[in-house]
């Protein structure tokens, strides 16, 4: 077994016994970076010099017996849109190519510098993480590792692709709408995203601040606990995040199933999911109430207006949030630098934003402007409150609710890039989760006839982290196909 | 036409910086960014970078607390910010958090009064709303902004906290706006929320009608001295326009303090939409009564409740304990002073106050500074009292004494200094006051039913000794010789 095919707490033990050096391992993970990069276009940036200068420096202080961090020497692959000092940090956008911010996001500093994981690099993502096939990229698109044709999902397609590929061992992402967890469906890999402030998103650059959640992409849940340990808990410098109890999740995830009560939701089997997507996910409910679950039916009356809700509200937070680039400050400014300031602005904007990113801008301005606010926004609002609710009263009954967390399994790249409506109902079965602020995780429950991986996603109540990662990690060990590394292979499947 | 004053409303948006914080609003920059280098008190919140979040400060709640309670406002239980959306190079993230009141929002506070008083009669000018927001960054022009080359930015000021205090629209007239902004800052000075002599601590926006017709917005007024100023012009203005025959729009104006105009920005048409909406990186802001309840009780006297009691324990006259408690420091420095002579009554109680009101602050005004510029102590009014009182000096030479006192000369220093010791050779008054009553026959024969023309006797014997003549001398001198002339008994 190659060093990169091995879990991340995994490797831990192996570095703690000093069975492998920090150096080795790091070695191994830019070889294979070295090898399947071109083809996957995981990375936006690397920083493969510092990187191994840490791990030469992590193997020194190991050698000096010095106390050494959860992660120590992991190889971390970050999404590139948190903030990492003095390293661009550009969210896949032209307007902020080269930007490096001076400061550590939250995670950042409790990741690598506090825990002792390596950055390696900053993925390919969605410019903005709006999109969910990883094609609105300034750098053009990553390729699934599980065939080249066909899209990793996104945003955070570059997070998830380099886990699937071995080409990282951790990485972070974002989920403002099924960011983290399309991926990882689409990637074959394990995708948590957190209850809303359960992260700090201090670092985070903004798409739809009420909705964003920052987390994890692994290849397995116990490598997601493990990280969630660490970012979990109560910033400062976040107000929206909370001091509720951080748990010992790894300690917790292997507890049996059994009286756990398990709720399946019909609306997210509905028409437009894939039929063997959902004959594949029934089954792994099966051997999920073969462990010794009560699956019981649920619903989840408001489900199809989710979408509309979804992006209503995302596109009204993007286009407050996105008006400081501007160029006036840091990021690209227009060469073109006639006429006064408001021409500037405007034409540093269309110069450098996607299409895509100007699309949501234009609509979420829209949907702000007087005279349409009531219409449009207070109203997702009112129908955000009702599919909270749906998962409150969800929640009285069972204790997570599992479905698919994508309604096929991963498309064709440039099959649905000039069909925004068709893209955006890709995020049928995850946006509610992000409207009602719970966590989520997918993990990969079998492969369809085209031998792509399927996601099934648990949806757990407010802050129940650790009832999630217990039923993924007890499917996982039941399924025992989570330690497949994708080929990676040239041309088409 | 002619219009009365009752046909003109004006409501005034005041903004005020609460200079008193340390920090900045949502981070931990300092606040006290005056003379600081250009850029220089900034951090990645405040300048806007991306992932970036807002932290409310929460002694900036605290006064706001208590302006409202001050102000007799009704406090909002729960509010949460939003942002205001608009492109604007002084805007680091093109939005401005502040507070709403419509759309879902509530303001910080509703409703409250600040009564003012003009010519002896009492109004009470009533609030809107108060609530918070942040400074946006300054800009920084060479010369006028038409004529400048550039703009440059300075970060130092955004993110500041500022407070808003939004009138009804129910001031009459610009003397009125005078006396509600006099009163609006002795309360901000009282509760040491705010030093608004500091540059660019208030700024003002102005609506101005005349009844039955469009109003216009005067904004960009930059002190209370100004107000006044811009509301006499924006009126005239109007006026001039109505009896041309012209009609008024709505309209937004800015006044230009150098040329002392109001110059039409835009229409009502042109207005922004700024797309209020919440702001969701910050939490709701929950007030209790437990805390609104200990920052009443933590309040210091106000200006309103001294000048009661000022009136009670020194005798004072209405009029002057309110000019009296308008100026905390004022007020401070009168109270040090007058207590620190167990000897002091109702008379020196009054002298002391026309003392400071009348000579001290005409100087401090004349050099355009507060008394806490200066290094006037109150025990040198006290020294002046006596000197006066005792027959040393005379008030004529007093009033003269005053510049150097504030310079902070003691009366015995400055008398030595410019060597102007009374004169009280007995002879020599006699003499002079001998003179006088020779050259002034008219005025000897109105004493006969007049006594205060003696008064103008002593005032020419002054005038020929240069104000030196001991005037207790004076005075016993000029009775004698009338006396002896059987003019008086």
């Amino acid at each position: 077994m190659k060093l990169f095919e091995y879990m991340g707490y995994e490797l831990i033990e192996k570095i703690k016994n000093k069975d492998i050096s920090v150096q080795e391992l790091l070695e191994a993970c830019f070889q294979r970076i070295e090898e399947t990069e071109p083809l996957l276009h995981s990375f936006v940036n690397l920083s493969k010099e510092k990187a191994l200068e840490k791990a030469e420096s992590q193997d020194r202080d190991l050698k000096q017996g010095k106390k050494i961090g959860a992660l120590y020497g992991l190889p971390l692959a970050n999404k590139d849109l948190i903030c990492v000092k003095d390293f661009p940090t550009t969210c896949s956008s032209k307007i902020l190519k080269n930007y490096r911010p001076p400061y550590n996001a939250f995670v950042i500093k409790r990741l690598i510098q506090d825990e002792g994981a390596i950055h390696i690099g900053n993925t390919n993502m969605d410019e903005f993480a709006m999109g969910s096939s990883t094609e609105n990229s300034c750098y053009g698109p990553t390729y699934n590792p599980w065939d080249r044709l066909r899209v990793p999902g996104g945003s955070s397609g570059g997070s998830a692709a380099s886990i699937a590929s071995g080409q990282a061992i951790l990485a972070l992402g974002s989920d403002t709408g099924g960011s983290i967890r399309c991926p990882a469906s689409f990637c074959g890999t394990v995708g948590l995203k957190p209850t809303y402030g359960r992260v700090s998103r201090y670092g985070l650059v903004a798409f739809a601040n009420s909705l964003d959640q920052i987390g994890t992409i692994t290849k397995c849940v116990y490598d997601s606990a493990l990280m969630l340990e660490i970012i979990a808990g109560k910033d400062p410098l976040d107000s929206t995040s909370t001091d509720n109890k951080v748990e010992n999740y790894t300690e917790e995830l292997k507890k049996p199933l059994d009286k756990k009560v398990i709720g399946v939701p019909e609306e997210f089997f509905g028409e437009g999911v894939d039929k063997e997507v959902k004959s594949i996910v029934k089954k792994a409910i099966n051997r999920v109430e073969g462990l010794g679950a009560n699956i019981i039916n649920i619903s989840i009356p408001h489900l199809e207006y989710t979408v509309a809700t979804y992006y209503l509200l995302c596109m009204s937070e993007a286009s407050s949030n996105l008006a400081r680039y501007d160029g006036l400050r840091y990021g690209k400014i227009s060469d073109n630098l006639s006429g006064d300031v408001y021409d500037v602005f405007n034409r540093t904007r269309v110069e450098n934003f996607g299409s895509e990113v100007r699309r949501r801008i234009f609509l979420g301005t829209y949907a702000l402007s007087a005279g349409y606010y009531d219409l449009f926004y207070i109203k997702a609002l009112k129908v955000r409150t009702l599919i909270k609710n749906d998962f409150v009263e969800a929640f009285k009954k069972c204790d997570a609710i599992v479905c698919p967390t994508m309604p096929s399994t991963a498309f064709k790249i440039g099959e649905l890039i000039n069909n925004p409506l068709q893209m955006y109902l890709a995020d049928i079965l995850t946006c509610s989760v992000n409207l009602a602020g719970i966590p989520a995780i997918s993990i990969p429950c079998g492969f369809d006839s085209k031998n792509l991986p399927v996601g099934f996603q648990i949806i757990g109540d407010y802050f129940d982290e650790k009832g999630i990662l217990n039923i993924g990690y007890n499917l996982e060990q039941e399924l025992g196909i989570y330690r497949k590394i994708a080929p990676v292979r040239k041309g088409g499947n | 036409m002619s219009h009365q004053d009752n046909d003109i409303i004006i409501g005034l948006e005041v903004h005020i910086q609460l200079t008193n914080l340390k920090t900045k609003l949502f981070c931990s920059c300092s606040n006290d960014y005056r003379g600081a280098e250009p850029n220089s008190y900034v951090c990645p919140i405040c300048i806007g970078l991306p992932g970036t979040l807002p932290v409310i400060n929460k002694r900036a709640i605290e006064f706001a607390t208590r302006l409202a309670i001050a102000l007799n406002c009704k406090i909002n239980e729960s509010m949460y910010f939003f942002r205001k959306n608009y492109f604007y190079p002084d805007m680091s993230k093109n939005f401005q958090i502040s507070q709403y009141n419509k759309a879902g929002g509530k303001a910080f506070a509703d409703g409250g009064k600040i009564t003012i008083k003009l010519n002896s009669h009492k109004k009470d000018i009533i609030l809107n709303r108060i609530h918070l927001e942040e400074d946006p960054a300054r800009l920084v022009h060479k010369g006028s902004i038409a004529t400048s080359p550039y703009t440059l930015v300075d970060y130092n000021r955004s993110g500041v906290t500022l407070i808003e205090i939004v009138t009804e629209p129910v001031i009459s007239s610009p003397e009125e706006a005078r006396e509600f902004l006099k009163q609006l800052k002795s309360i901000v000075q009282y509760l040491e929320i705010s030093s608004l002599d500091l540059e660019g601590s208030v700024r003002v926006d102005a609506n101005i009608s005349i009844k039955g017709y469009e109003r216009s917005e005067v904004k960009n007024i930059n002190s209370f001295k100004e107000v006044e100023r811009a509301l006499r012009h924006e009126i005239v203005r109007q006026k001039n326009l109505l009896k041309r025959g012209k009609d008024l729009i709505q309209e937004t104006r800015h006044w230009d303090e150098k040329r002392r105009i109001t110059i039409s920005l835009r229409t009502k048409e042109f207005e922004a939409d700024y797309r209020y909406f919440p702001e969701q990186d910050l939490v709701p802001i929950e007030i209790d009564n437990i805390f609104i309840q200990k920052v009443k009780n933590e309040l210091p006297e106000m200006p309103n409740e001294r000048s009661l009691r000022l009136r009670r324990d020194y005798n004072l006259s209405e009029f002057d304990s309110d000019n009296l408690v308008l100026d905390k420091d004022i007020a401070d420095f009168y109270e040090e002073g007058v207590n620190s002579d167990a000897l002091f009554g109702p008379n020196e109680y009054k002298q002391y106050c026309n003392w400071l009101m009348n000579d001290v602050l005409r100087v401090l005004n004349e050099q355009n500074k507060t008394i806490k510029d200066t290094k006037l102590h109150p025990h040198q009014i006290v020294d002046v009292i006596r000197y006066i009182n005792e027959g040393k000096i005379t008030t004529k030479i007093a009033k003269n004494l005053v510049e150097d006192m504030i310079d902070g000369f003691s009366i015995s220093e400055i008398l030595e200094m410019k060597g102007k010791k009374r004169i009280s050779d007995e002879n020599f008054i006699r003499k002079l006051s001998n003179e006088v009553i020779q050259e002034n026959s008219q005025v000897v024969d109105d004493c006969r039913d007049n006594p205060k023309a003696i008064e103008a006797l002593i005032g020419r014997v002054m005038q020929k000794t240069k104000g030196q003549a001991d005037p207790h001398i004076t005075r016993t001198k000029i009775l004698e010789l009338l006396k002896k002339k059987r003019i008086i008994d």
